[in-house]
């Protein structure tokens, strides 16, 4: 199984890429489930359905290169290597967390992993991920930056500035807009004249493509030859996956916008599903080694809870703290 | 003479009054993002696009600055449009229009394009959304002439100061605190527009002038019931309208207590607390028995957890130990 110039898909590979999605996916459904218990608080926005995108990507980057996400960033945060036990630290709140229990689920932050977050206004990152490739050009640095985001964000100027000022300069980004469709309650249809990203992206001449966002290869294959690319001084690039999410926006959100039908019809050619029926097809794993990865992400995900679970509250007095830089001043 | 009134809570006042307003007015429209199929974001719209339609109930894409300032552009060809951004966090990306356009241009133009322009956002922090999802920018608003700043605490205001808005030839600001939203109480069958100039004795009390607005309206007046049990009488003025300031109701109130306290959700720098304070200073100075005491939110942005939020934002003990602090100080 492999397709021309792609890494092929050996089974060590396969078991690789569908432990990634399933431990996003167990880490999510656990969320979902704290949330009811009122052990996670705030806004949560989950990131079923769309685990290829995160899981495919981050397969072809190094620890060099930088990433900012949204507030729909626990699957990018654990396919970057960040150990889900912080994480779930950090949807308690607690010290333990990354950062430190005070940015909650939307805004998860990792030096050590180059993770810059977690930003919870759209299009927020696009600006700083162009920052974030202009230092690595500057200082001849291979690193790249990648910027994931929705397709609503593509509405804001904000994408298009920073689509612009990145092909402008040349500057190592890739732009991955995770196309599931809706922005909240607003189909892209419904709200943008073009709805081919793609398309916009190539307007202002960065190298532009969509791909199945569904299919955990065509997005490595895709952000493969786009980070190879960008390495040998290559311009920005786009790639717009064409995802789905499967849960609601936030934990608010009746979803009277969408069918039941169009749900379910998406979950049926879900990531993991497709994944799956495939490498198994192809004779890379068995039944048995689903059934293991599966017990294995429930466990990681259990010992998070645990870990949260037993952390502390940052104390009360230590509120004012990190409002400036504490080191260097 | 006996009054019907309706149990309701601020969502639905909210509601109501966009009702009232899209009913009375062909030329009014409320266009935003996610306020037609979803039902806006917090559920303050919901219906209305069945009842209305889509031409007058308009989602938008997200692209605050371009639906902001066309909806300035309406205003100044004749519409009356209302304009929610979902939450004043979202505002920013706004901000150059608000200010550069709204509140300008009708100065700069020698008074011929006045921009008779509502718009409304959600704001205020308390739910645990974190930095980027709890600012309180009504103060900063408050800062710019130009623009008229409302901020509705009660289901009445929350009901009528919409349509005042919509008389009102200025772009007025509306702030409708998510805290709020499920405040529940009677309101009139008949309430309608209110006053808009004003600022409204919430409290009468001979010991503390308190200022405030919005959710914190209702943190003080809890204060005021449990220092009324010390036997501690608080006064608390509700500002209603954050800009233009109704100097001559917190003077009056402060000539008669003597003291004066002011409650804000936003930073304690270059608040809006700090204002009212300086004003009573510039005219109330040889009134007051005490130094004026403010309780605002702490200088960070907000975190997540609950208890460090809490610890941020003003709350009942706090409002409470200051105002018992300043009794207290003998003058
Ligand atoms: C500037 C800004 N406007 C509005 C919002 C409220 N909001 C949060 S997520 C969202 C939808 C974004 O959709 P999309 O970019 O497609 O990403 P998705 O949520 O589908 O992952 C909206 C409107 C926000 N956070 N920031």
């Amino acid at each position: 199984m492999s397709g021309a110039g792609e890494a092929p898909v050996v089974r060590e590979r396969a078991l690789e890429l569908l432990r990634g999605m399933l431990r996003i996916r167990q880490f999510e459904d656990r969320c979902a489930q704290l949330y009811g218990e009122q052990k996670i608080r705030g806004f949560l926005h989950l990131y079923n359905g769309q685990e290829a995108v995160a899981t495919g990507v981050m397969e072809c980057l190094g620890p060099e290169d930088s990433i900012v996400a949204t507030y729909r960033e626990h699957g990018h945060a654990i396919a970057r290597g960040i150990p889900m036990t912080t994480l779930m630290a950090e949807m308690y709140g607690k010290r333990e967390g990354v950062s430190r229990g005070r940015g909650g689920s939307m805004h998860l932050f990792d030096a050590a992993t180059r993770f810059y977050g977690g930003n919870a206004i759209v299009a927020g990152g696009l600006p700083m991920a162009v920052g974030l490739a202009l230092a690595n050009r500057l200082a001849r640095r291979s690193g790249i930056a990648v910027c994931f985001f929705g397709e609503g964000a593509a509405a804001e100027g904000e994408f298009h500035e920073s689509l612009n000022l990145a092909a402008l300069w040349h500057l190592p980004v890739l732009f991955v807009c995770e196309n599931n469709l809706y922005a909240m309650g607003t189909a892209l249809a419904r709200s943008q004249a073009t709805t081919d990203i793609a398309v916009r992206a190539r307007t202002y001449t960065l190298e532009a493509q969509a791909v199945d966002g569904m299919d955990v290869l065509a997005v490595a294959a895709a952000t493969r030859r786009a980070v190879a690319s960008l390495r040998a001084g290559g311009g920005p690039v786009l790639l717009e996956c064409r995802t789905y999410r499967f849960r609601a926006h936030s934990m608010f959100d009746a979803q009277l916008y969408r069918e039941r039908e169009e749900v379910e019809a998406w979950r049926e050619r879900g990531p993991l599903i497709s994944f799956t029926r495939r490498i198994k097809a192809a004779g890379l794993i068995t039944e048995d080694d689903f059934q293991r990865l599966q017990a294995e992400a429930e466990a990681e995900v259990d010992a998070a809870v645990v870990f949260a679970e037993s952390g502390e509250w940052e104390p009360v007095e230590d509120l004012g703290r990190f409002v400036y830089a504490e080191t260097g001043a | 003479m006996s009054e019907a009134r309706t149990t309701t809570t601020y969502r639905e006042a909210l509601r109501e009054a966009l009702r009232a307003a899209l009913r009375a007015d062909e030329r009014v429209f409320l266009m935003g993002e996610d306020v037609g199929r979803y039902g806006g974001s917090f559920a303050v719209s919901k219906g209305l696009l069945a009842e209305f339609g889509e031409e007058r109930v308009r989602d938008t894409p997200l692209s605050e600055s371009a639906f902001v300032g066309a909806g300035i552009g309406a205003a100044l060809g004749g519409l009356r449009p209302i304009v929610e951004i979902m939450t004043c966090n979202f505002s920013l990306l706004a901000l150059d229009q608000i200010l550069n356009n709204a509140a300008t241009l009708c100065h700069m133009s020698g008074g011929q394009f006045p921009v008779p322009l509502v718009i409304r956002m959600s704001t205020g922090a308390g739910r645990q959304l974190a930095a980027q999802h709890s600012h309180s920018f009504e103060g900063w608003y408050a800062h710019i002439p130009g623009l008229r700043i409302l901020a509705p605490a009660t289901l009445a205001d929350a009901r009528g100061m919409l349509g005042s808005a919509l008389h009102c030839p200025d772009p007025v600001l509306i702030f409708e605190h998510i805290a709020l939203l499920t405040l529940e109480g009677e309101l009139a069958a008949e309430a309608g527009d209110v006053d808009i100039r004003h600022a409204a004795v919430r409290r009468t009390g001979r010991d503390i002038t308190v200022v405030t607005y919005g959710a914190s309206l209702h943190k003080c007046l809890e204060a005021a019931s449990e220092l009324g049990r010390e036997g501690i009488e608080l006064e608390v003025i509700d500002l209603r309208t954050l800009r233009p300031l109704d100097d001559e109701t917190i003077m009056g109130s402060v000539r008669r207590t003597h003291r004066l306290l002011v409650v804000d959700e936003g930073w304690r720098s270059g608040s809006l607390a700090a204002e009212v304070g300086m004003r009573a200073v510039e005219q109330a100075f040889f009134e007051l028995d005490a130094p004026i005491a403010r309780v605002c939110t702490e200088e960070v942005p907000v975190p997540y957890p609950r208890h460090l939020e809490d610890a941020a934002l003003p709350s009942v003990a706090r409002i409470a130990a200051e105002a018992r602090r300043l009794v207290s100080r003998v003058p």
